[in-house]
């Protein structure tokens, strides 16, 4: 049985600029615990796609298996979804967004499905440069296998058992930039107000926008110790600066000090806003924002915000040189069969 | 020994160094014999090694128009040191052996009852050229010039031939005419010739081709509409993307945008590869990897995916001989039951069996469409010899008129008519639910594709009727595949002896030629070629109707005689395996005398063969 909200619309629910009302952009209910962190993110996604102005049937939802890749079926219910096998998204994703340019492609992650069984995959994707937005729901531990570790869990944290984590965490956002992603923000789930800028510049961006959020784990991974738990996380977040989203319609208003903020570009014409930067950090330059990410590490702080962003991507498509105005799918015979007189030609080569 | 004239029947054998570029001045023997207008099969029996190590390539020669492999040597050219004393007793008795007597052969290397021929290759080298690349290419091409002589190869054809190769680089064609020259001049000037073994021109191959199995379904996946190819290398299936590759680069670039009607992606790995093809059939391109063995192992969490969230897909596993790393340059046909049963759970996969590179061309494009069809994996199970060994084949042919079957899709104008989309509602009647592709639809169409449990309307569930309601369905989709995989081929319009054999694939060959070998001993036998799993009831028939079916096939284990056993419900003892696993192709001796060994019609003439 399918969680379903109820369908009824309240006739006075505001629309967006689409015609689309929020509901629109929800999802079935979700089977998560309550509390989780997940929660939180996947109405961070409904909310920016309602601002964003986004069709929700353009969108292409995708994740491997795990807490966090249940997700997809609590947000955007009138976009194709696809829960694959642990691990294997990112494939998945690269052979759909080869089809078709006219979609946007949103790949939702956990740190056992990205860090641990997945990476290999991870890892391509970024290195390929594909054309979407890849979000880890990072608690540190395996939820629907009742709490074990993940290979992001940081070394001394402790377990709702008691045990001590052995080993060192994988730092998903460092591995992101040192491979080259052109897009890398990490956040906090209990943080909208800078989760939903994040996941709207994201979405906006023409190649690998990674975004990994901290997101708690309510019953396995909550307690006094764990790194991951919302009292550690609240008590230790740095944020890199505010960040605001300004769609390519709206005007930008620059009323900030010289110095103190930053606004990029994107392809499109619109802007992600970057408000009380921190003075020695530029996120155009990837010396700064690895110099950040190990800055925040050693003091045992997580920072957030948008990290690193490259101007202009080139995402496999355009590597590639693929057909732009014609998704591969729709093409027919007259396109792809080069026909009877050149098979003779090519019988005759073998003679 | 015998001068008895002996004319197209018979077995070259070259012995090589691997990587000295011997394999194509073999290749060019091989192909003066085919616009000779004689029926030749040529094999490469090659070392998993880029240079040094000992390589062959053997070429049969057969009027009668039997391509499968012979045993028995009966010319050897031996330019491998390393390989001589295998290479000598590999000769037949009153055969021939053609080597470099630059140096003296070491007495341990005469044999009394095979006829020596040496030519100073090396010494002719060194005196004709000076660049040492030259030296070691044209040693190869004076060989094939000392055969020329020797079997009475029409000379002209080399130049045709030459001509054809270096369209474009035309100042190579002269040295290679005089290396050739060199080698029939020394024949000519140091023994008599032709020998009693030759060759005469004939008109045997008409319009057919040579060409290898995996050029053929690379050429297949273009023809029938695959625009995206996801694969990792491996041997030997890897010349069948590059084949795709070669040929898109040629045929599917927009003229007027510049831009491509098609995407490769070389991947980490396999399981990459067919999770790239199976989220680029789900988003409604025809896509397919190829792979082998060893791929396939690790594609199973894929292929159960595929199968049970039912996602067209296509593989080609082009088959080499395991288990493990196993020999990678040496031909099976042993990923029979891991393809058919692969991943866990109840799985199961169509298989198709092609037996020529016509097939492969046909079969791959079939492949595509069945895929669509069905909404579920079709694997193509060929193996190295069809696919990296040129075949003699009937030409590739392509009806102009014909259509991609694109399978059961609404699109938009088809969901406004219905209620309520069920992706997985069986409406026809023929376990085949319709599908939707992402952006169809603002409202209507859209659908969660999991791996895990789903109803009707791809909801996730845990209910067992559910579950068995579906997995049911999936039961049903498998009958209707059975109406509309390859047939098999008779050999016969009714079945007549007691006894049958049944092949399949590559085996094809020598069991042909064995059913002929048979009949000379007045053992006429039904004889069928299954092309497909689910096997259809032809297949059940034909079975069905004789006492004992000889199952002839490639591996240790009797696969597609177990296959057969457990889908068919026969009795394991009506079906005698004839295995042949030693990674060589199977022979029609092999295959001839285990019959006559086994089949109770003939006890007393087995010593006869």
């Amino acid at each position: 049985m399918t969680y379903q909200r109820p369908t009824f619309k309240h006739p006075g629910l505001p629309k967006n600029n689409l015609g689309y009302t929020f509901k629109e952009y929800e999802g079935g209910l979700s089977t998560l615990c309550a509390g989780c962190g997940h929660d939180s993110i996947s109405a961070s996604i409904v909310e920016a796609c309602f601002k964003l102005n986004i069709e929700p049937h353009k969108v292409a939802k995708l994740s491997g298996i795990g807490c966090s890749s249940k997700t997809p079926t609590y947000f955007l219910g009138n976009s194709h979804g696809f829960n694959s096998v642990h691990g294997r998204m990112p494939s998945v994703a690269t052979g759909a967004s080869l089809v078709n340019q006219e979609l946007m492609y949103f790949g939702v992650s956990g740190d056992g499905d990205s860090a641990s069984i997945g990476m290999g995959q991870f890892v391509h994707a970024i290195r390929r440069n594909l054309n979407m937005v890849y979000i880890v729901m990072n608690n540190g531990c395996y939820g629907l296998t009742k709490g074990q570790d993940s290979a992001t869990a940081d070394e001394g944290s402790k377990s709702k058992a008691g045990s001590v984590n052995m080993f060192q965490a994988i730092d998903l956002a460092g591995l992101a930039l040192e491979l080259g992603a052109g897009f890398v923000a990490q956040s906090f789930s209990g943080d909208k107000t800078q989760l939903i800028p994040l996941i709207e510049a994201a979405m906006k961006y023409e190649g690998f926008a990674f975004i990994n959020v901290i997101s708690p784990c309510v019953t396995f991974n909550n307690n006094v110790g764990s790194t991951k738990s919302y009292d550690y996380v609240r008590q230790h977040i740095e944020a890199t600066s505010t960040i605001d989203f300004v769609p390519i319609q709206e005007e930008i208003l620059t009323n900030y000090k010289e110095g103190d903020h930053k606004n990029i570009k994107l392809h499109d014409g619109s802007y992600v806003m970057l408000n009380k930067l921190e003075k020695d950090w530029d996120p155009g330059d990837k010396n700064s924002a690895f110099s950040a990410l190990q800055k925040a590490r050693d003091k045992q702080e997580i920072l957030t915000g948008l990290i690193y962003l490259e101007e202009n991507p080139t995402n496999l498509n355009k590597l590639l040189n693929t057909n732009s105005s014609k998704p591969l799918s729709k093409l027919t015979e007259k396109e792809l069969c080069p026909g009877t007189k050149t098979l003779q030609i090519i019988n005759d080569g073998f003679k | 020994m015998s001068s008895s004239i002996k004319v197209n029947d018979l077995v070259v054998k070259f012995a090589n160094v691997n990587g000295t570029g011997s394999a194509s001045a073999n290749y060019l023997f091989a192909k003066a014999i085919f616009r000779m207008g004689i029926p030749v099969t040529p094999k490469n029996i090659f070392p998993s090694n880029i240079q040094g190590l000992p390589t062959w390539y053997e070429v049969r020669i057969s009027e009668k128009g039997y391509y499968g492999r012979r045993d028995g040597i009966d010319i050897m050219v031996c330019v491998n040191p390393q390989s001589m004393m295998q290479d000598v007793k590999s000769v037949k008795t009153g055969g021939y052996f053609l080597y470099d007597n630059t140096k003296k052969l070491h007495p341990s290397f005469i044999r009394d009852d095979i006829n020596y021929i040496g030519v100073p290759l090396m010494e002719m080298c060194n005196r004709e050229y000076s660049d040492p690349r030259q030296r070691q290419l044209f040693k190869n091409i004076i060989y094939v010039g000392a055969l020329t002589a020797l079997l009475n190869i029409e000379f002209e054809v080399f130049e045709d031939l030459l001509a054809d190769q270096f369209q474009g680089k035309e100042k190579l064609i002269a040295p290679n005419i005089k290396a050739l020259q060199l080698g029939v001049d020394y024949i000519k000037d140091h023994y008599s010739y032709p020998l009693p073994l030759r060759v005469e021109r004939r008109d045997l191959i008409g319009d057919k081709i040579l060409v290898d199995g995996n050029t053929a379904c690379g050429l297949g996946a273009v023809y029938g509409g695959a625009t995206v190819a996801a694969w990792y290398p491996i041997t030997p299936s890897t010349s069948v993307v590059e084949a795709y590759e070669s040929y898109v680069k040629e045929f599917r670039v927009d003229p007027i945008t510049g831009q491509n009607n098609y995407a490769i992606v070389q991947a980490e790995d396999e399981l990459a590869a067919l999770g790239m093809v199976i989220g680029a059939s789900w988003n409604g391109a025809r896509s397919f990897t190829a792979t082998s063995g060893p791929g396939v192992s690790l594609m199973n969490e894929f292929l159960g995916l595929a199968y049970f969230a039912e996602i067209p897909a296509v593989l080609i596993d082009v088959q080499r001989t395991g288990p493990s790393t196993g020999m990678p340059t040496r031909t099976q046909q042993s990923d029979i039951l891991l393809a058919a049963y692969a991943s866990h759970g109840d799985s199961k996969h169509v298989l198709l069996f092609p037996s020529t590179p016509k097939e492969c061309f046909e079969f791959t494009a079939t492949a595509l469409d069945l895929a669509e069809r069905l909404q579920t994996p079709i694997i193509l199970l060929t193996d190295l010899d069809l696919g990296m060994n040129d075949h003699v084949s009937d030409p590739f042919v392509w009806d102009e008129n014909r259509k991609y079957d694109r399978g059961k899709v609404y699109d938009a104008s088809d969901l406004d008519k219905i209620e309520k989309f069920g992706r997985y509602l069986d409406t026809d009647g023929d376990g085949i639910p319709y599908r939707t592709y992402p952006g169809t639809h603002p409202t209507k169409g859209s659908f969660f594709t999991r791996g895990t449990s789903h109803n009707e309307y791809a909801g996730y569930t845990e209910d067992g009727e559910d579950y068995v309601k579906n997995v049911d369905r999936l039961l049903l989709k498998w009958e209707t595949a059975k109406t509309i995989v390859p047939a098999p081929d008779l050999y016969q319009a009714n079945n007549n002896s007691k006894e049958g054999i049944l092949f399949f694939g590559t085996s094809m060959y020598s069991a042909e030629e064995s059913l002929d070998q048979l009949a000379e001993k007045g053992l006429k036998m039904d004889a069928i070629r299954i092309k497909s799993f689910p096997f259809n009831n032809t297949v059940e028939n034909f079975i069905h109707s004789h006492d004992v079916v000889y199952v002839i096939e490639q591996n240790r284990d009797a696969q597609l005689k177990s296959l057969l056993v457990n889908e068919l419900s026969i009795d394991p003892n009506k079906l005698i395996s004839i295995l042949n696993y030693d990674g060589m192709p199977i022979t029609a001796y092999k295959i001839t005398s285990n019959i006559l060994e086994k089949s109770k019609f003939t006890i007393a003439q087995t010593a006869n063969i």
